[in-house]
C-alpha cells in the first residue's frame, strides 16, 4: 500500500497540518483550564466564606447532593449563586475541557478528509460524552 | 478540623505534589490519593474524585506548551486514547465492586513500581528500525525535532502498545491517578518511541482519559467540591511552578526525595490495604 503524492501520510504535508492543529489544540487547553481555574476560585472563595467555620468530616463517603451529580443540575444550581455549585461548574468545565479538544482535533480531521481518523477520534469522543452526560461505565 | 483548616492543608500538600510531580517527571496525581486518605483520613473515593480534577487541570496545562514544541504524536495519542478511554470506563464500572482494601494495595504497587522506574534510567533503542506494518497502516510513523535537526521514527508493538494503555485506563479509573508511567511504558518501551515524545504524548493523553472516568464519577458522587478544589488549584499552580523552574533545575536529588516519598507512601498504602484499615 503506497501513498499518492500529497497524501497526508507524506510526512512533509502533515507536518504542516498537523502543526496548524496543535496551536489550536494548545491554546484550547489553555483557555479552558483558565477558565475553569477562575470559576472554581471564585466559588471557592465563596464556599469557605460560607462554610469555613463548619467542621470538615469526609472520612465516610455520603454521596454528593443529587444536584451537584449531573452536567445539567450543577448549571441549574450554580446560576442560582451556590457556592458549592459554582465550585462544581469549574470543576465540570475542566472535565469538558478534554472532550472539547478531541471535538477539536475530530473536526481537524474532517477539514483533512482523513477518514480513519475521523471514525477513531469520533470512537473516543462518543466514550468521552457516554461518561460525563450519561454517567455510566 | 474545621473546612477553612483542612481546604488550607490540601491546597498546601496538593502544591507540594504538584511541584515535585512536574520536577520529577512522575505526575504529582500520583501522590494526592495517598496524601488525601493517609493524612487527612478522607473517603478514598472523594479522594480519588478530587485528584482525578487535578490531574485533568496538570495534563491539559502542560500539554498545551508541549503540543507546540512538535514532540506530541498527535495521531498515536488520538489512536491509543480508544485503547485508554475503555480502560477508564470498565475501571470505572469496577471501581464499585472491588473492596477498598484491594484498592489500597493495588495503589502500593503501582507506586512501588513508579519509584523503580523513575530510578531506572531510560532506556536507549534505536529509533529507525522496520515499521510496525499495522503503524503504517495508521500512519504512526512520524518525525521530531532533535538537536541535529528534525528526526524520522518508525513505531514497533502497536498491538502490545495498545493493550498496555487499556491497562492504564483501568488503573487511571480505579486509582485517580494519570497512569502516565504505564503510559510510557507503553509507548518507550514497546512501540519505540523516542523518550521525549513518548512522555509528551502520554501527557496528552491523560487528560481524556482522567475525563472519562471523572465524568462517571461525577454522577456517582465521588467529586466533592469541597476537597476538589483546594486540590485542584494547589496541584496545578504547583506544576505550572513546576514547569517553569524545571529548564535550570537539578532534578537528580530531587527525583531521588520524591521517589523515596513515593515509596514510603507505597508501603503506608499496602500496609494499610493487607490490614484493612483504610
Amino acid at each position: 500500500m503506497t501513498a499518492p503524492e500529497g497524501n497526508p501520510s507524506d510526512p512533509a504535508v502533515r507536518n504542516s497540518r498537523d502543526e496548524q492543529i496543535e496551536l489550536v489544540i494548545g491554546r484550547l487547553l489553555q483557555v479552558g483550564v483558565l477558565a475553569a481555574a477562575i470559576v472554581v476560585v471564585v466559588g471557592g472563595i465563596m464556599l469557605l466564606a460560607q462554610y469555613g467555620h463548619l467542621p470538615a468530616n469526609f472520612r465516610n463517603f455520603r454521596s454528593e447532593d443529587a444536584a451537584l451529580r449531573s452536567v445539567a443540575g450543577v448549571v441549574r444550581a450554580a446560576l442560582t449563586g451556590d457556592s458549592r455549585a459554582i465550585v462544581q461548574l469549574g470543576l465540570v468545565l475542566l472535565i469538558a475541557t478534554p472532550v472539547a479538544r478531541v471535538a477539536l482535533t475530530l473536526g481537524a480531521f474532517v477539514i483533512q478528509r482523513d477518514r480513519l481518523y475521523i471514525l477513531t477520534t469520533s470512537i473516543v469522543l462518543a466514550l468521552l460524552l457516554y461518561g460525563l452526560i450519561w454517567g455510566r461505565a | 478540623m474545621s473546612i477553612w483548616l483542612l481546604a488550607l492543608f490540601l491546597a498546601l500538600g496538593s502544591f507540594g505534589a504538584g511541584l515535585l510531580g512536574a520536577l520529577t517527571g512522575l505526575g504529582g496525581g500520583l501522590v494526592v490519593v495517598p496524601m488525601m486518605t493517609l493524612l487527612f483520613h478522607v473517603d478514598l473515593r472523594y479522594a480519588i474524585g478530587a485528584s482525578l480534577v487535578s490531574v485533568i487541570a496538570t495534563s491539559s496545562g502542560a500539554a498545551a506548551a508541549y503540543v507546540r514544541e512538535g514532540y506530541t504524536n498527535v495521531r498515536a495519542g488520538i489512536f491509543l486514547e480508544v485503547a485508554t478511554t475503555v480502560g477508564a470506563l470498565t475501571g470505572a464500572a469496577l471501581a464499585g465492586f472491588i473492596p477498598t482494601s484491594a484498592l489500597a494495595v493495588l495503589f502500593g504497587v503501582v507506586l512501588l513500581y513508579s519509584a523503580y522506574r523513575s530510578l531506572s534510567a531510560p532506556e536507549h533503542h534505536p529509533i529507525d528500525l522496520p515499521s510496525d506494518p499495522l503503524a503504517v497502516r495508521l500512519r504512526l510513523n512520524s518525525t521530531y525535532p532533535t538537536a541535529e535537526g528534525v528526526r524520522a521514527y518508525s513505531v514497533q508493538g502497536v498491538k502490545g502498545g495498545f493493550s498496555l494503555m487499556f491497562v492504564a485506563g483501568v488503573l487511571s479509573a480505579l486509582l485517580g491517578i494519570g497512569s502516565g508511567v504505564v503510559k510510557v511504558l507503553a509507548m518507550d518501551h514497546t512501540m519505540k518511541l523516542p523518550f521525549k515524545v513518548s512522555t509528551t504524548t502520554s501527557n496528552f493523553m491523560i487528560g481524556v482519559t482522567a475525563a472519562a472516568s471523572a465524568g462517571v464519577y461525577l454522577h456517582r458522587g465521588y467529586i466533592e467540591p469541597v476537597l476538589a478544589f483546594p486540590v485542584m488549584l494547589g496541584v496545578l499552580t504547583g506544576a505550572l511552578l513546576g514547569a517553569r523552574i524545571l529548564a535550570g533545575a537539578k532534578t537528580v536529588w530531587l527525583r531521588r526525595v520524591f521517589t523515596a516519598v513515593v515509596a514510603v507512601l507505597a508501603l503506608e498504602m499496602l500496609y494499610k490495604g493487607l490490614r484493612g484499615g483504610l
